[in-house]
């Protein structure tokens, strides 16, 4: 690795990370974030920015399968490590995953921007909770912002979710 | 759910899969910054950091000296470019007191934190950003004007400095002898509120990607707006262009929520500069110029006085709104006169006299916000009942009974005129029995018992309830056009705008409903000036009535050509045909009939042979039909609230909705509407705060200041839905877009006034926040 200035934002590095199974090997400026990584060298667009601060949740990806927020890592930071975003949830170009099917069923979402954080933050969640009440659900959230459904469809379509990946269907 | 509203219906009426969803649901949606085009170039804005300054110079040699930055634009770089180097977008009305065009960028004076000045165009956002850094502004900064009622008083200095006063408009909505209804009455009750809505906050900002195609001379600009036929007329203007030479596009709209309808500075700047630098141009605004460049909604004083009779009944409403206008006319005076209309709305009201003083302020202009002044109307008057019910001894419910108006008299013409002219007349419902509806789900009758129960445990619990009743389907028309392609696909093309209100599985359901039920056959595009001719747009809850009612009217036009057609071509009487899937069929014999696509290409003609049929040539017809009278909907929520009086905080336990917006034509959109609606007016209840300090500064820029209603915040919420079929459209249908939001924060005052009656506090002003809370509280005990 090659040492860096501090405040020289031409500075770039390589990185190595799985995004989706793959793996993307290549030099991005060390000021990139995640997300503008993800977005635009790797064109993965599903992954979108509400706020750019941490709060509206949108950008939620799974690094290492942990959620978190894409805006608030840069690129080297995941350097040797693996991503997914909202386009690796499905299984296949015809099947979804079951939340997605889930949120489709019970109009989980409106304009669908919100939608791709939502998404990931439950993929995570469902993992470590698979079997949740509504009120964990509301919780685990509580750090997505909707401004289109008023979130009840969403926790509905969360809880049919979970009993059906119970269910193993 | 059952589509009652559309008996016979196989796809209307129906909670069919949503046409949106697909992509959306894998992340491979297209919103504005999904956009990327070969050698694009990215803009960051210069924008004051001053709500008032006069601009002594702008030096741009800092940032043109670092590379990767291709250009600084300020005025004078664009208005060589520009018919006008002002916006002039101002809706018509007789009230305007001055004129407040804003201009393309600021060049000699900015009045709001926000102002754009400059544009840095750069290789990426990241060096346009630092770029923009290094652009030097000289300011002089001058007197500031930070509230709207303050700008009022004689000896104010003034939002713009060469303005004579900070009036902006004034007018009085009236009818009836108000003058002589409150000298007779027996009652009189007066309030003075203060209500604060802020911003839109769609989860997408704005933004902007504009390409200039220099072999057929056509400036493509794909826009995250809810006008885009608005944006497209108002560019060929400014830019002294053909329609032909421009074409605006709304790809996936990540949410709208009134803001999106506005053209914008950045819109000019980012078309023009495409143009004058050869190369495609991006601009995505962040959410920190979301908060001090995007307009919004923010504070409203009223002062109000309601008469009543001995038994409650309304003689009269007057008073005096003072309306925070903002620093330019980003749209007109609609948000005040909004809500002065919506105030007596759902009540029988003889005399009515309310005056409206829009005063400018040194901040971002204010513009429709879902809502658009209703939720504040209804507060008003729903504060002056609870009051007079109050002094009266009557049940809240019961002086609001007694007061709506009756089903019986419907269609009730009132004396009131829209902000264009057009009579308001409420077309249909049954104002009494919604309200009594949520009054029974929520066990209004069995409340007193439940409060006495907690008051003995020392908790505070209290129950409220408002009624709107809400002008939707704003006129005059929108455009839809239907054709059965040769393939036998169906295309569909509007000048409705999709921002998340489901519009494209809308219209392909009102469509397929005619021509053969299957949804997957139909490709909808909204927002395109290039697909569809005419077009108004997003707002006022209208597209559902507008465009699904012509769109409604064109698909019955297409039916009957293919019916036809295809009788002449399969020699049996049209009537005997059916249309299912792709196929048109003969009833009772399905295996006699034709594809869609055989019909469509016998209709699309061969030199030298006779069309089928005697409908003309092609399947296809457009429509605009046009509606002028609003179509009302009605709607009565009941809140149940715990207040903490040691900490201030205010939950909401129970939230009742009972409403009416006609036939529903996709129930479970509707429910989804107005639950977004509901955790808006959540937010404005309780949440969202807009704050300014005393030098116009705003100190809410970023979501962690500026609170969002998230999950946990949201109450139980129970929905209930009658149907009253407007008259006034084929399908029967009322908007339902903003419902949600306009009764939420005065039925939650009126639960918190409730909650604290042993305590005399009086709920005068929204949001109420934990400290509002204990402020009130801490009045009204000292």
């Amino acid at each position: 690795m090659t040492s860096v200035a501090v405040g020289d934002e031409t500075a770039m590095r390589r990185i190595g990370v799985t995004v989706n199974g793959t793996l993307q090997a290549g030099e991005v400026s060390v000021r990139l974030t995640l997300a503008d990584f993800l977005r635009q060298d790797l064109k993965l667009t599903g992954t979108h920015l509400g706020c750019e601060h941490g709060v509206c949740g949108a950008c939620t990806i799974l690094l290492d399968g942990r959620a978190v927020r894409a805006c608030l890592l840069l690129a080297v930071q995941v350097d040797g490590h693996s991503v997914t975003t909202v386009e690796g949830l499905a299984p296949s170009a015809t099947v979804l995953h079951p939340l997605q099917e889930a949120f489709c069923a019970h109009h989980g979402l409106q304009c669908g921007f919100c939608t791709p954080g939502m998404l990931t933050t439950l993929v995570e969640f469902l993992k470590d909770c698979p079997d949740p009440s509504a009120e964990e659900v509301r919780v685990a959230i509580s750090g997505n912002i909707c401004r289109c459904t008023g979130y009840d469809s969403i926790v509905e379509a969360t809880l049919s979710a979970a009993a059906n990946m119970r269910d193993g269907s | 759910m059952t589509a009652s509203g559309f008996p016979n219906s196989r796809v209307i009426g129906h909670d069919v899969a949503r046409v949106e969803d697909e992509a959306l649901i894998r992340g491979v949606g297209r919103f504005v910054d999904d956009i990327v085009l070969p050698g694009m170039l990215h803009v960051a804005f210069v924008r004051s950091p001053h709500a008032h300054a006069a601009i002594l110079g702008i030096d741009p040699s800092g940032a043109l000296g670092m590379p990767g930055v291709h250009a600084v634009l300020t005025l004078a770089d664009l208005a060589p470019h520009l018919t006008d180097t002002r916006l002039v977008v101002a809706m018509p009305s007789p009230s305007y007191r001055q004129q407040l065009h804003r201009p393309v960028l600021a060049d000699r004076e900015v009045v709001h934190v926000g102002e754009p000045i400059a544009a840095v165009l750069a290789d990426s956002r990241y060096l346009a950003e630092d770029a923009a850094a290094l652009v030097d502004v000289d300011y002089d900064v001058l007197p500031v004007v930070a509230d709207c009622v303050a700008a009022l008083e004689p000896g104010s200095p003034t939002a713009h400095r060469d303005a004579s006063s900070n009036l902006v408009a004034e007018m009085t909505v009236e009818y009836g002898d108000v003058a002589a209804a409150f000298a007779a009455a027996p009652h009189r009750f007066r309030e003075r509120l203060w209500i604060h809505r802020g911003g839109s906050h769609s989860m997408e900002c704005r933004g902007l990607v504009a390409v200039h195609d220099v072999l057929e001379d056509r400036l493509t600009v794909w826009s995250s707006t809810q006008m885009p036929h608005a944006a497209h007329r108002l560019l060929c203007d400014i830019m002294g262009l053909g329609e032909r030479q421009i074409r605006v596009v709304t790809p996936d709209v990540g949410g709208g929520f009134g803001p999106k309808l506005i053209f914008y500075p950045e819109d000019v700047v980012v078309a023009v500069a495409a143009r004058l630098l050869g190369r495609p141009v991006k601009w995505i605004e962040d959410r920190r110029e979301h908060f001090v460049a995007t307009t919004q909604e923010r504070d409203q004083y009223w002062d109000v006085e309601l008469a009543t009779d001995d038994a409650g009944r309304v003689l009269g409403v007057r008073g005096l709104l003072v309306h925070d206008h903002g620093a330019w006319t980003a749209r007109g005076v609609n948000v005040p006169q909004g809500a002065v209309a919506a105030m007596p709305l759902a009540y029988v009201v003889p005399a009515y006299s309310m005056a409206i003083k829009a005063a400018a302020t040194n901040k971002v202009p204010v513009t429709p916000v879902r809502g658009a002044g209703q939720p504040q109307g209804v507060f008003a008057m729903e504060r002056l009942l609870d009051s007079a019910a109050r002094a009266l001894g009557l049940d809240r419910a019961e002086i609001r009974r007694r007061n709506l108006v009756p089903a019986e008299r419907m269609p009730y013409a009132t004396p009131m005129r829209t902000r264009g002219g057009i009579p308001v007349v409420l077309d249909s419902g049954d104002y009494p029995r919604c309200q009594q509806m949520a009054l029974d789900r929520a066990d209004w009758a069995g409340f007193t018992a439940r409060q006495q129960a907690a008051r003995a445990e020392g908790r505070y619990i209290g129950i409220g309830l408002a009624n709107y009743v809400e002008g939707t389907g704003r006129g005059p028309y929108e455009h839809v056009s239907v054709r059965i392609e040769p393939s036998g696909r169906i295309f569909v093309a509007t000048g409705a705008a999709a921002m998340g209100q489901s519009t494209q599985t809308m219209l392909a359901q009102i469509v397929a409903e005619q021509l053969g039920a299957d949804m997957s056959n139909i490709r909808v595009v909204t927002g395109d000036t290039a697909a569809a001719p005419l077009g108004i747009g997003g707002s006022n809850s209208r597209q559902a009535v507008l465009a699904g009612n012509s769109a409604h009217a064109a698909a019955i036009r297409v039916r009957e050509r293919v019916l036809e057609a295809a009788s002449q071509m399969l020699e049996v009487a049209a009537a005997d045909l059916e249309i299912e899937g792709q196929r048109v069929r003969l009833k009772g014999a399905e295996e006699v009939g034709l594809t869609l696509s055989q019909v469509a290409r016998a209709a699309a003609g061969q030199a030298g042979f006779s069309l089928p049929g005697q409908a003309g040539p092609g399947l296809a017809a457009s429509e605009e039909l046009v509606i002028d009278a609003m179509s009302y909907a009605n709607g009565s929520a009941v809140v149940e609230v715990e207040v903490d009086i040691g900490t201030g905080a205010i939950t909401i336990r129970n939230l009742v909705f009972a409403h009416d917006c006609g036939r529903a034509l996709h129930p479970r959109i509707v429910d989804g509407q107005l639950m977004g609606g509901i955790a808006h007016g959540i937010g404005n209840a309780l949440y969202e705060f807009m704050a300014y300090d005393e030098n116009a500064q705003p100190v809410t820029t970023t979501l962690a200041e500026y609170l969002l209603v998230t999950a946990t915040e949201m109450p139980p919420v129970t929905i209930l839905h009658m149907e009253s079929p407007t008259p006034l459209n084929p399908l029967g249908i009322k908007g339902v877009g903003e419902a949600g939001v306009i009764p939420i924060g005065a039925a939650v005052a009126s639960a918190v006034e409730h909650a604290l009656s042993s305590f005399g506090v009086r709920v005068n002003r929204l949001p109420l926040s934990p400290v509002d809370l204990l402020g009130l509280l801490n009045a009204a005990t000292a």
